[in-house]
């Protein structure tokens, strides 16, 4: 495709969105899970499919979004501009949303983690994977899973999960986690307790 | 099978304009990652009264779509004047498919009950909550209460169920009686009898609680723990009749009293008339 064109948004917004935003809410609440979005368009520069639908679905003019540098391109940046309406915003802080790759230096560090009062004013992170597969397996416990749950992404090192620890550590204060890789997506609410 | 619907053209699907559903659907996952703490959320004006489930209609609408599959129930029944208002203005804004038998439904709205058929793996229950606070009638201030859930101090709430054990010798409170969710926050479970409680213990479905008036939304993911407070000497325990249903026999279900004639003649029946109707 052209890089003057802009890729196109969602089909048919009110109920794309509506199936979509069902899917990411069965990810996030059985956390490990993956989860295929069939509908998923595929988005510009380097975002995967599923990390589109999810920012078209959720993020709107409310919302200021954060982009790795992997991400923060102009086809992006306008593309999101375009069909979400959303700022772009250079300081993590800032961000309600943001898309991170998995080997950023400090993937989780500045984004807001809300209060203990009101802990909802967090930013959710969706993590660009690999692959949601075939990394170290680790067991993820906590509401969503019943009992114990493996989940193998691969991708990020020893210290992201050391990070992901750290968040869970901070609850009901953290971040919340999407990981994406092509079509599919795993969310890791911060209530989750990961394992080695 | 369920009843099928089409949708009134002159509304936006299902009645809430996008930009409020996608508020509404933030809340909600933001309601997910921290279980049982209230989300605050830009309620709108819905056509029906505070009262009547504009915080679960709110909640339904956000969630709801063609694949859909509606059960709404009042007090356990299908037929109650809240629960047909809420199924059709759903029929009528969403064209969804719309049933009365539990397993076939994928969202159940509910104002006072949850259903008798243990629910499964996918489906989502909506409860209408007229006070999501369970601090509320202890401590007024918004601002108080919030900072005991952040504190995670809940004293006043064990010496409230103490001091009903003081003055009646065991916890009178027989609907909204609190819990503890995953350990952390102490949540109302809507106006439920305590019956129900135990269904919500580390339930397979998806809990979504909408509160109209005081605009929150709270939740609680499938398999996660759900303790009914209470003391070690004072057990939490739910209520039991000598009678059986008139209707269907059943002696495990929550049954309604009812008076038949000008005597006084009384009669228990099940309040899920689903779940009755299913055994007679």
């Amino acid at each position: 495709m052209s890089d003057t064109l802009l890729a196109p948004g969602l089909a048919d917004p009110a109920h794309d969105a509506q199936r979509l935003f069902r899917q990411v809410l069965d990810a996030m609440s059985h956390p490990g899970r993956i989860v295929t979005l069939d509908d998923a368009p595929s988005g510009p520069g380097a975002l995967s499919p599923a990390a589109t639908a999810f920012l078209l679905t959720l993020a709107d003019r409310d919302t200021p979004v954060w982009l790795d540098t992997a991400f923060d391109l102009d086809a992006v940046r306008s593309f999101l501009r375009f069909h979400a309406g959303t700022p772009i915003v250079t300081t993590r802080g800032d961000a309600a949303f943001a898309v991170v790759s998995f080997d950023d230096p400090a993937p989780l560090d500045g984004f807001a983690i809300g209060t203990d009062t009101f802990p909802d004013r967090s930013a959710t992170l969706v993590i660009e994977v690999p692959a949601l597969q075939g990394g170290a397996p680790r067991t993820w416990r906590g509401p969503g899973i019943d009992g114990a749950a493996r989940v193998a992404i691969a991708g990020p090192c020893e210290a992201f999960w050391r990070e992901c620890a750290a968040n869970h550590a901070s609850f009901p204060c953290g971040v919340d986690i999407v990981f994406a890789a092509g079509n599919q997506l795993i969310a890791m609410p911060r209530s989750i307790a990961v394992e080695a | 099978m369920p009843d099928t619907h089409t949708q009134d053209p002159a509304y936006n699907y299902a009645y809430l304009d996008e930009q409020t559903k996608r508020m509404i659907r933030r809340a909600i996952l933001k309601a997910v990652a921290v279980p049982g703490y209230q989300v605050p959320f830009g309620g709108r004006e819905m056509p029906l009264p505070y009262g009547w489930g504009t915080g679960g209609i709110q909640v339904t609408a956000a969630i709801i779509g063609q694949a859909d599959t509606l059960k709404v129930i009042d007090q356990g029944a299908d037929d109650t004047t809240n629960a047909v208002s809420i199924r059709r203005f759903f029929a009528r804004v969403a064209g969804v498919a719309t049933t009365t038998a539990t397993p076939e439904a994928t969202i159940i709205q509910t104002r006072h009950r949850v259903p008798e058929t243990p629910l499964m793996d996918g489906q989502i229950l909506v409860f209408q909550v007229p006070i999501p606070e369970p601090l509320r009638m202890l401590e007024p201030r918004e601002t108080e209460t919030r900072t005991l859930h952040a504190l995670q101090e809940y004293g006043v709430m064990q010496v409230s169920l103490y001091e009903s054990i003081a003055r009646h010798g065991r916890i009178s409170k027989s609907y909204n009686y609190p819990v503890q969710v995953n350990g952390r926050y102490i949540m109302s479970p809507s106006p439920i009898p305590k019956f129900d409680n135990p269904k919500l213990d580390r339930s397979p479905a998806l809990q979504l609680y909408g509160a109209g008036r005081e605009k929150r939304i709270y939740a609680v993911p499938p398999y996660t723990p759900v303790k009914s407070l209470d003391f070690d000497d004072h057990p939490f325990e739910i209520e039991s009749w000598s009678e059986c249903c008139a209707l269907c026999g059943s002696r495990e279900s929550f049954l309604d009293e009812m008076i038949v004639d000008d005597q006084g003649k009384r009669l228990f029946v099940c309040s899920d008339t689903d779940y009755c109707e299913g055994r007679r």
